[in-house]
C-alpha cells in the first residue's frame, strides 16, 4: 500500500469519527505524536504519585490516609494502563521510562510544585485533577481506540479524586483560623499553575494543527482552560476562598470569566527544566528505578528458570 | 484487671499491629522496584489501615470516653502502643520488606483463622475479614520469596539476610501474659504459643522452597506488650501524628 492510499484510509476513518486502532495503518507522524503525547500522559500520573506520596505518612485522620493511599494507587494504575496503550504503537515500557528519565520525555508540570502542606494535598485533588478532568473528558473522544478507552476508565476515577480534593479543602474552610489561612495559602499557590497545565494560548500553540486534524484533540487548549475557570470560580466561592487573580471578572456578553495573564515566562523556566522539585522528582525516579534493578534482574531469573522447567 | 480493662488493651493490640505494619508499607509509595510493585504494597497498606480503623474504633468503643479511633491513633504516646516491635522497624530493602510480611502474614494467618472464631463478636467479624486480605498478602510474600530466594546471588544473600536479621523479632507475636489468659476464659482470646507450630510449618517449608535457611531460635527481642519499643517507634509517631498535634483544635 502506498503512502497515499494509506493516507486516504486513515483520513477516511477520521472523517467518519471511526477510532483507529493498534493494527490499522496511520501516518508515521500520527504515531509519534501519540507516543509522545500517551507516554507524558502515563509519566505525570507516575511522577505525580511522589508529591501526593509526600503527605501518606503524615495524613491527619485514618480515613484521610485510605482516601489518599487508594487515590494515589488509582494515580499508579492510570499510568499502568497509559503505559500498555502507548505500548500498543510500537514502544516499550522500558523505553519510555528511559526518555522520563533522560529528560526526553516530559511530565506534567504541575508536579514541579511542591507540596508543602495538607491543603495542597485538598489543592492537588481540586484543582489539578480538576484541570485534569476537563482535558481527559475531551480525550475520551480521541481518534486513538486504546487511548480513548483508557480515559473512559481513568475519569471515572478522577472525578471521584476532585470531589475528595474539594471536601478536604472545604472542612479547612469551616475550621479552625489556622486552618482556613492554610487553605488560601494553598489556592494562591496552586491556583495559576493549575490554568497553566492546559498549556500555552492557543495562537501559540505549536503542535495543535495536526492533532485537531486527526481528531487527537478535540477541543483547544483556551477553551479546556476556559471551562475550567468558570466551574472552579463558582466552587471556590461556595466555600469562601478567593481566586488569586485581580483581573478575573464575569463578561456578561461572553457569559464566561474574563482572566489576569498567565505567567508564561515561569511556565517555560519551568518546563525547561528550572522549577522547584525538577530535579528533586527525576533524582527519586530514576534513585529507585535504580535501587529496584536488583529486584527485577531477579524476578526476570526467576520467570526464566521456571521456563527451562516447563 | 477488669474484663473490660484486658479487652481494651487486647484490641490495642490488633489495631496497633495493623496500624504500625500500615504505615510502614505506605512507605513504599513511589519507591517500589516496579509501578505494580507500588501498587501492590499500597493496596497491603489499606488493607491494613481499614483493620486498624476497625480494632481502634472498637477499642475506643469499649474504653467508653466518647473517643475516636483517630484519638487513639493519633493522640496516643509511644509507651501506650501495643503492636509487635517487627512492626515498626524501618523498611529496608525490599527483600526485608518481603521477609517482614512473610512472617507476619503467615502469623496472621493463624492468628486471624482462630480469631475469627472469637466469642466476641465485633473481633470475630473483623478478624473473618482479615483473614481473607491476609491470605492474599501471604501469597504475595510467598511468591517474592521464591523469585528473591531462586532468583539471583544477590537477591538470593539480601533475603536470606533479612530473615537472620528478623528472627529475633519474632518470639514476640507468641508472646502472652494475663490480658490472654484472662480473655480466653471466655473465649474472646486465642492460645498464640499454639499457633507457632503451624506458623514455623508454614514458614519453614516456603523458605526451604526458597532456598532460604531458616534462622535458628536464638535471642527474642521482647517488649511491646509493656510498650517498651525500639527507637524507631518515637520517629514513626512524630510523623503520623504531626497534624493532630500541631493542631490540636483542628478537625480534618
Amino acid at each position: 500500500m502506498d503512502s497515499t492510499t494509506l493516507n486516504t484510509s486513515f483520513m477516511e476513518k477520521i472523517d467518519a469519527d471511526l477510532n483507529i486502532e493498534p493494527k490499522d495503518s496511520m501516518p508515521e507522524k500520527y504515531r509519534t505524536h501519540l507516543i509522545r503525547q500517551i507516554s507524558q500522559h502515563a509519566h505525570s500520573e507516575v511522577i505525580g504519585m511522589q508529591p501526593e506520596g509526600n503527605w501518606i505518612t503524615r495524613a491527619p485522620s485514618l480515613r484521610a490516609k485510605q482516601i489518599l493511599l487508594a487515590k494515589i494507587q488509582d494515580e499508579g494504575g492510570h499510568g499502568l494502563y497509559l503505559y500498555s496503550a502507548a505500548e500498543t504503537l510500537g514502544i516499550s515500557r522500558e523505553e519510555m521510562v528511559e526518555q522520563l528519565q533522560s529528560g526526553k520525555a516530559k511530565y506534567s508540570n504541575i508536579f514541579n510544585y511542591p507540596v508543602l502542606t495538607w491543603a495542597d494535598i485538598g489543592a492537588i485533588g481540586w484543582l489539578v485533577d480538576g484541570a485534569a478532568i476537563v482535558n481527559q473528558v475531551s480525550l475520551q473522544r480521541t481518534s486513538y481506540g486504546p487511548y480513548a478507552r483508557a480515559m473512559f476508565r481513568i475519569c471515572k476515577e478522577e472525578s471521584f479524586h476532585q470531589r475528595q480534593g474539594y471536601e478536604i479543602m472545604a472542612n479547612m474552610m469551616s475550621g479552625t483560623p489556622d486552618q482556613r489561612q492554610m487553605a488560601q495559602d494553598a489556592m494562591n499557590r496552586w491556583w495559576w499553575p493549575s490554568l497553566m497545565m492546559f498549556g500555552p494560548h492557543d495562537s501559540d500553540s505549536p503542535r495543535s494543527g495536526d492533532a485537531f486534524t486527526w481528531k487527537i484533540k478535540r477541543k483547544s487548549n483556551d477553551e479546556l482552560r476556559q471551562k475550567f475557570i468558570d466551574k472552579t470560580v463558582q466552587q471556590a466561592e461556595v466555600i469562601g476562598l478567593s481566586i488569586p487573580d485581580a483581573d478575573l471578572a464575569w463578561n456578561e456578553e461572553r457569559q464566561c470569566y474574563d482572566h489576569g495573564e498567565i505567567n508564561w515566562e515561569e511556565f517555560k523556566r519551568v518546563i525547561n527544566g528550572n522549577g522547584p522539585c525538577n530535579k528533586q522528582r527525576i533524582d527519586h525516579h530514576i534513585n529507585y528505578h535504580n535501587e529496584g534493578a536488583w529486584v527485577r534482574e531477579a524476578a526476570e531469573a526467576y520467570k526464566n528458570q521456571l521456563q527451562e522447567f516447563k | 484487671m477488669t474484663k473490660q480493662e484486658a479487652l481494651y488493651t487486647y484490641t490495642l493490640r490488633l489495631g496497633d499491629n495493623a496500624l504500625i505494619q500500615g504505615h510502614r508499607l505506605s512507605e513504599w509509595c513511589s519507591r517500589g522496584p516496579i509501578l505494580e510493585e507500588d501498587l501492590a504494597l499500597t493496596n497491603l497498606a489499606l488493607d491494613q489501615i481499614g483493620r486498624a480503623q476497625a480494632f481502634l474504633k472498637y477499642a475506643a468503643h469499649i474504653e467508653g470516653q466518647g473517643k475516636t479511633e483517630d484519638d487513639l491513633a493519633y493522640k496516643r504516646g509511644e509507651r501506650e502502643f501495643y503492636n509487635n516491635l517487627i512492626t515498626e522497624l524501618p523498611i529496608g530493602d525490599f527483600a526485608y520488606t518481603i521477609a517482614k510480611q512473610l512472617l507476619i502474614s503467615a502469623f496472621e494467618f493463624y492468628q486471624f483463622s482462630e480469631l475469627s472464631k472469637s466469642s466476641d463478636e465485633t473481633i470475630a467479624g473483623i478478624s473473618a475479614k482479615a483473614l481473607k486480605e491476609v491470605r492474599y498478602h501471604l501469597v504475595h510474600a510467598q511468591d517474592w520469596c521464591y523469585r528473591l530466594g531462586k532468583g539471583t546471588p544477590v537477591s538470593h544473600k539480601k533475603l536470606q539476610q533479612a530473615f537472620r536479621e528478623l528472627w529475633m523479632y519474632t518470639g514476640e507475636l507468641f508472646e502472652m501474659d494475663e490480658i490472654d489468659q484472662l480473655l480466653m476464659q471466655d473465649g474472646t482470646a486465642i492460645d498464640l504459643m499454639s499457633l507457632r507450630p503451624d506458623w514455623l510449618n508454614l514458614v519453614g517449608s516456603i523458605l526451604a522452597d526458597s532456598t532460604i535457611v531458616l534462622p535458628a531460635d536464638t535471642y527474642m527481642q521482647t517488649g511491646s506488650r509493656k510498650g517498651i519499643h525500639t527507637e524507631y517507634l518515637g520517629h514513626l509517631l512524630s510523623e503520623v501524628q504531626y497534624l493532630q498535634r500541631a493542631y490540636p483544635d483542628a478537625t480534618w
